[in-house]
């Protein structure tokens, strides 16, 4: 394996801490018991600018870190956000977000999301908690898709936004013109 | 500002807190393994046991970790309930075997087997938890990554460790100061707005803690290479500490308990106990 | 001479993403023991040179570079960071960004263990090292049990274990309250004796840096180096005014008095300062002729009050204990006091981010207690030190315009309200330019716009000009006594002795979470034990109105004040 660089070591940790303690502010949802996670709006930010490795060591540490605060690690889920931030930054590795953004990336960021919150949630953590757990097969389904749809939407809504923002916050000074 | 616990570290003195960090890891990745794999009711209880031994001899107190224990609860209910709602009989499924015990209603039967099942999939879970809390609250963090470095992480993802715990405070704190300053402007996350609208304000918050967490990347990356991080292939640790005759005792019984816990469980060919084929 | 250990040859360096170059034909040659102060105004350039010492250029900011430069024997573009680390020891601005471990002793050997030396040796050498910067008693601290100045010794220690020849100090008065500042000069002063490096500051601060002995100043204006002058010349030139610097407040004395500075007066000191008799009369006579320009005050109606106000964050620390004071309308006042001493937890409670255990807030007479954030913030304003933490909308009109969404208005009333309001802030030629294209003082004016746009009758505003250049300072602080003189009340949480001077008549002193003094501001700084109490520092003109034997050192600092307001004004119209 590649060395990580510098940077990436600190994008990692700041990142999961980041992760941390996004996933433990509660913002209530219409759903009982499930709380709009905008941890993973912030690993895919996270995963696009810095890379699969990045995102997937940021999943994986500040998930872990939000378990072990509070009811001890349950890996397969675990797991599965770090699944999140690989696949999103694997997906989106050819980007560039610091050049500016346009539909095309955001619809491409967007795929990259759907995937990796779909096989995340509807597969790895399910086949995981099967092997660990032996759970029945339709809890868990059921469960991750809840977990997939919700993760969806907030990564779509905050992710993309997040991204257009940072896009054009970064963006060189241009040669603007004041207006009377 | 408000003092920010990172990780529940409680320094106290204990022949448990006395345990290299690395040692302390062995054993919570050995343990975790052990009540993964198995579903054999006589080895989870024995480690209940052994777990509630460890516990006492921790010297942590059942005060000092009393909201995890009830998180935890929280979870298991819950997590029982769902198995329940979705699949009442899973439990004749695994064990083969139905012995009602009586009927609530329509598909929702009790079964011994089913209740056999809850109990095994709760201890599994029961298990875990007093060996992760004492993990987390008899290692100091200060160790972690050189624990992780001796266990063959490298030493890079092991300092990311090391800085996501150093700067959870930091990131907390700013995340609480500008969502602050924020409601201040009418943005409210907690308050009756759609989903949509909420999930559109927390982009208030969140776009100025990334771009102020991007600044930040970019500052301690610049100090850790004006300090060398990354020079050699190796590196020492400051807070490590020497493996004594009591971590290679425990390493030992660490082994001993994945050894005995896995042969016993697969001793029939079958990760399951099951007292009801007799 | 021995051979320098910097030396800059017609050095050039231009980022590789701008479009002009950043650096212009430097030649600069430092020697070992030599203390050197680079000075300037942002983007003067001074900042990159550091950077260049370093090996952050080329290593982490890309670019191109022209003419010579060797550092320590070696050409920085040849060789690795690392190998440069051995040479300079660059103590960062941001002091949390500097404190990569999780206590004082681990952050203190990171680049020994970076260098695989064995623990018993590491131990040994931070214990030495600690000592030397006296914070080898808390070696187990966390960075968020240290206040600024000690972390900053902390980040002192951890570049000293290498055994550098050249220490490089980007900015380290930046963040620090006044007295800390002076213990932080002090304790370079210190090192340098101990360790005989080259040491490099890079400040705006003249006055503060000069506290011990700089053999010389270089001082840069667009990228080029427009003075490189021992001490005492650099003082007596003509080099000190404009370019961003502000002028010892004791040589504008003597200036206003007339009094020509020269080298036999050696001004590089207001302690060392050698003034005849007839210079002391000089200024006495400029004291006696200032009399009346300080008018009193008229009483105004009172607007927010606090009553008997406590508060802690834990049950058993008290962040503020029992404090009662109250501000009339139209005011702008300081609140001053050290880090950490509730000054900010005061700003939060009164405008409802925390609720108190004790005491209460009134607003033109209502108990506020019942108000929410929310309907607080419609009368009080607060303003965050970074404006980067609140800006959170890429275009200047959607960032303003962001609280009254919120609310109940029509379209076209809110955009009535936000043209006005971006007409007060001087906002309105920019108002379809994305905030990413401001400066900082801007990206200031658009928080405070953001704040404005609700009408509130007080605004907060937390370290207004935290960080930034004479020239800077200026811009933020004229916009905000324009405010104030539209009728805005207005409240500062600051450390900057000037800006409390220069600015605010009234000022509100804390120490641990106690109400320490409510008087004028010249007083709290002539006031020997409220500035040791408070961590504050008295002025040069306290020291220059003793050494004249004047009588009354608050009343010279405030004709000083008066008479400068008066230059000011004068200039402008």
């Amino acid at each position: 394996m590649k060395k990580l660089s510098v940077k990436s070591v600190v994008a990692i940790g700041i990142g999961a801490a980041l992760f941390f303690v996004l996933g433990k502010v509660a913002i209530p949802s219409p759903v009982p018991n499930t709380n709009i996670s905008l941890q993973y709006a912030v690993e895919a930010v996270f995963a696009t600018l810095f890379g699969p490795i990045v995102g997937a060591f940021i999943g994986f540490i500040g998930h872990t870190l939000i378990d072990a605060t509070s009811y001890g690690p349950w890996w397969s889920w675990i797991i599965a956000s770090a699944f999140v931030g690989l696949v999103i930054g694997f997906v989106t590795m050819k980007l560039n977000v610091e050049e500016g953004i346009d539909s095309k990336k955001l619809i491409h960021f967007n795929v990259a999301q759907v995937i990796a919150h779909v096989l995340a949630w509807g597969l790895v953590a399910p086949v995981l908690d099967i092997l660990i757990y032996a759970e029945p097969i339709e809890k868990l389904f059921a469960q991750g898709l809840m977990a997939a749809v919700a993760n969806i939407i907030t990564t779509g809504v905050v992710g993309t936004l997040l991204l257009l923002g940072y896009a054009k916050t970064v963006v060189k000074k241009g040669s603007l013109e004041k207006e009377d | 500002m408000a003092r920010v616990a990172i990780l529940n570290y409680i320094k106290r003195s204990s022949p448990v807190h006395e345990l290299t960090g690395t040692t302390k890891l062995i054993f919570f990745i050995a343990w975790s393994v052990t009540s993964m794999v198995t579903f054999d009711t006589r080895v989870l209880l024995c480690m209940l046991v052994i777990g509630a031994v460890i516990f006492r001899i921790s010297r942590i107190r059942i005060s000092d970790i009393s909201v995890v224990l009830g998180l935890a609860a929280v979870f298991l209910l819950l997590n029982n309930l769902f198995i329940y709602l979705f699949t009442p009989e899973y439990g004749v499924e695994l064990y083969e075997s139905r012995t009602l015990l009586f009927s609530i209603v329509g598909r929702y039967t009790v079964t011994a087997q089913q209740l056999f099942y809850h109990l095994n999939i709760t201890l599994k879970v029961i298990c875990v938890v007093p060996i992760a809390l004492l993990f987390i609250a008899c290692t100091d963090p200060s160790e972690f990554a050189a624990s992780l470095s001796r266990i063959g992480v490298s030493y890079r993802t092991g300092y990311a460790v090391s800085l996501a715990l150093r700067y959870t405070p930091d990131v907390q704190r700013e995340y609480r100061n500008i969502s602050q300053a924020q409601q201040a402007r009418g943005i409210d996350l907690s308050g009756k707005d759609k989903l949509f609208t909420r999930l559109k304000n927390s982009v208030a918050i969140l776009l100025p803690l990334i771009m102020s967490s991007l600044n930040r990347i970019e500052t301690v990356s610049n100090a850790m290479e004006l300090r060398g991080f990354g020079k050699e292939k190796k590196r020492t640790w400051y807070a490590q500490r020497g493996m004594k005759r009591s971590d290679w005792l425990t390493i030992a019984f660490a082994a001993a308990i994945l050894t005995v816990g896995l042969t016993v469980t697969f001793w029939d060919g079958s990760r399951y106990y099951n007292p009801f084929l007799q | 001479m021995a051979e320098p250990v910097i030396s800059f040859k017609d050095y050039g360096f231009q980022y590789t993403a701008q479009a002009s170059p950043t650096l212009y034909h430097i030649n600069l040659d430092i020697y070992q023991g030599e203390k050197v102060l680079i000075a300037g105004a942002s983007g003067s350039g001074k900042s990159t040179i550091g950077s260049c010492l370093n090996g952050l250029i080329p290593y982490a900011y890309a670019g191109e570079s022209t003419g010579e430069l060797l550092v320590g024997g070696k050409d920085p573009r040849k060789e690795s960071i690392f190998t440069l680390s051995q040479i300079v020891g660059t103590v960062l601005q941001d002091t949390d960004g500097q404190f990569i471990g999780l206590t004082v002793g681990e952050d203190i050997a990171f680049a020994l263990e970076n260098d695989c030396v064995p623990q018993e040796e590491m131990k040994e050498t931070v214990q030495e090292v600690a000592k030397l910067v006296d914070i080898d008693h808390h070696l187990e601290y966390a960075p968020h049990e240290l206040s600024g100045g000690q972390k900053q010794r902390v980040s002192l220690a951890g570049v000293m274990v290498d055994q550098v020849k050249i220490l490089l100090f980007d900015e380290p008065l930046a963040n620090l309250d006044p007295a800390a500042g002076r213990t932080a000069i002090e304790l370079i002063d210190k090192v340098q004796e101990r360790t005989g490096a080259a040491v490099i500051i890079i400040e705006h601060r003249l006055e503060d840096v000069l506290w011990k002995r700089v053999d010389r100043i270089v001082l840069m204006d667009e990228g080029r180096i427009v003075a490189d002058m021992p001490t005492k010349d650099f003082l007596t030139s003509d080099m000190l005014l404009g370019h961003g610097l502000r002028e010892p407040l004791y040589l504008s004395a003597l200036r206003y008095a007339g009094i020509p500075i020269t080298k036999e007066l050696e001004p590089q000191h207001v302690e060392s300062l050698r003034l005849s008799e007839e210079q002391k009369e000089r200024v006495r006579g400029w004291y006696r002729d200032q009399e009346g320009l300080f008018g009193t005050e008229e009483t105004k109606r009172e607007i927010l009050s606090v009553e008997n106000l406590s508060f802690g964050y834990t049950p058993e620390k008290q962040n503020l204990k029992d404090v009662s004071f109250s501000i009339k309308e139209g005011e702008m006042v300081s609140i001053v006091g050290r880090n950490g001493a509730g000054k900010s937890t005061l700003a939060k409670l009164i405008c409802g981010f925390e609720k108190p255990t004790a005491g209460r807030i009134c607003l033109e007479g209502r108990d506020l207690s019942g108000d929410t954030i929310k309907e607080r913030a419609q009368r009080i304003g607060y303003v965050m030190q970074n404006p980067n933490q609140m800006i959170s909308k890429p275009l200047i009109w959607d960032e303003v315009e962001m609280a009254l969404l919120a609310g109940t208005m029509s379209a076209e009333e809110r955009q009535n309200r936000v043209e006005e309001t971006l007409k007060i802030c001087g906002l309105y030629p920019f108002r379809k330019w994305p905030v990413s294209a401001l400066s900082f003082g801007q990206k200031k004016r658009v928080t405070i716009a953001g704040i404005l746009v609700q009408r509130p009758q007080i605004i907060i505003l937390d370290e207004p000009t935290a960080g930034q250049d004479y020239h800077h300072y200026t811009e933020i602080m004229e916009f905000l006594k324009s405010l104030n003189e539209r009728g805005f009340t207005i409240i500062m949480i600051t450390h900057d002795m000037h800006l409390m001077l220069e600015y605010t008549p009234r000022a509100i002193v804390f120490s641990e979470g106690e109400l320490l003094a409510d008087t004028t501001a010249a007083h709290v700084l002539n006031d020997p034990a409220l500035v040791e109490k408070a961590n504050l520092k008295e002025t040069s003109l306290y020291t220059l109105s003793v050494a004249c034997g004047i009588d009354n050192p608050q009343a010279f600092t405030e004709r000083f004040i008066a008479s400068e307001k008066v230059r000011r004004e004068r200039q402008e119209g």
